[in-house]
């Protein structure tokens, strides 16, 4: 157990640095996928087995997408235009490191209560349990922000939309198109 | 396995985020460290409901509500970058800069 904690929270903290040291962006993706990896084999560890699941397909799904997306936006494609990626760095790194500081500080000198209780035999149950209990407007909130999420990601992403081309009263003969074409 | 260790992995995490958030000049890869953040949320809370009160599902119920809003946070980034950029060829944060004041 040590040793697997071990592990996998150094493989999830160099891998978190990674991030901000490889070149392509692509790379990058993938760093920042085997960091969630490994914090969700940390969470199994502690047994929560479900969530570490969830952790684990979710991830996958978000940073292949993300890798899509990284390309699309890539700086110094295949390393053909190097340059650097970086703006105010001894700035953001001393706020790092001062941050990192005075948590540490705070882990290290907080007397922390001691356990209370002992987990739930089936975790996965008694977090079904809260969620559709206790946790009900977590949940429905949750839901509620994913659907405006939704909502707002394809308007922010759609260039026009049909009243864009037909005007607000839907009154333009032809279609205000910039592009030319279309069926409008 | 102490709870010190696990929450000094966490801080790590999110101070790494916090560097990179505060250092990428482009706006996917400071999205990547708020990601990075919130990795370090999602190990602190694990760690927090183990080791202190194990008998709620508070902690359990915080990584779901964090998980999620990495999902959002992912998505509307994404969708920000790309609105920006489709109207003014913009992906880097030196170059969006108008609100700066």
């Amino acid at each position: 157990m040590t040793v697997l904690f071990w592990i996998l929270a150094v493989v999830a903290v160099v891998a978190g640095f990674a991030v901000f040291r490889l070149n392509s962006m692509a790379q990058v993706t993938f760093a920042l996928l085997a960091s969630f990896l490994a914090v969700a084999g940390l969470v199994m560890l502690l047994g929560l087995g479900y969530l570490g699941v969830v952790i684990v397909l979710m991830m996958v799904i978000e940073m292949v997408i993300m890798a899509v997306f990284m390309v699309m936006y890539m700086m110094n494609p295949a390393g053909l235009m190097p340059m650097a990626m970086y703006h105010n760095k001894s700035g953001s790194m001393a706020i790092a490191v001062g941050t990192f500081a005075v948590l540490a500080a705070g882990i290290l000198l907080t007397d922390w209560p001691t356990r209370r209780g002992a987990p739930a035999p089936d975790q996965t149950f008694a977090l079904g349990e809260a969620l559709m209990g206790g946790q009900m407007l977590t949940m429905m909130t949750l839901g509620v922000t994913l659907f405006a999420t939704i909502v707002g990601t394809v308007v922010l992403a759609t260039a026009r939309g049909r009243y864009d081309r037909f005007g607000d009263d839907l009154d333009r003969r032809r279609a205000d198109d910039p592009a030319g074409g279309g069926p409008g | 396995m102490t709870l010190q260790l696990f929450l000094l992995a966490a801080a790590g995490l999110f101070a790494i985020g916090l560097y990179g958030a505060l250092s990428q000049q482009s706006i996917v890869m400071l999205m990547m460290g708020l990601e990075l953040m919130l990795n370090g949320v999602i190990l602190a809370a694990a760690a927090l409901w183990f080791f202190l009160a194990p008998d709620g599902t508070d902690g359990p119920v915080l990584i779901v509500v964090v998980v999620t809003a990495m999902a959002i946070e992912m998505a509307a980034g994404f969708a920000v970058a790309t609105a920006i950029y489709r109207a003014r060829q913009v992906d880097m944060t030196d170059a969006a800069a108008d609100l700066k004041g």
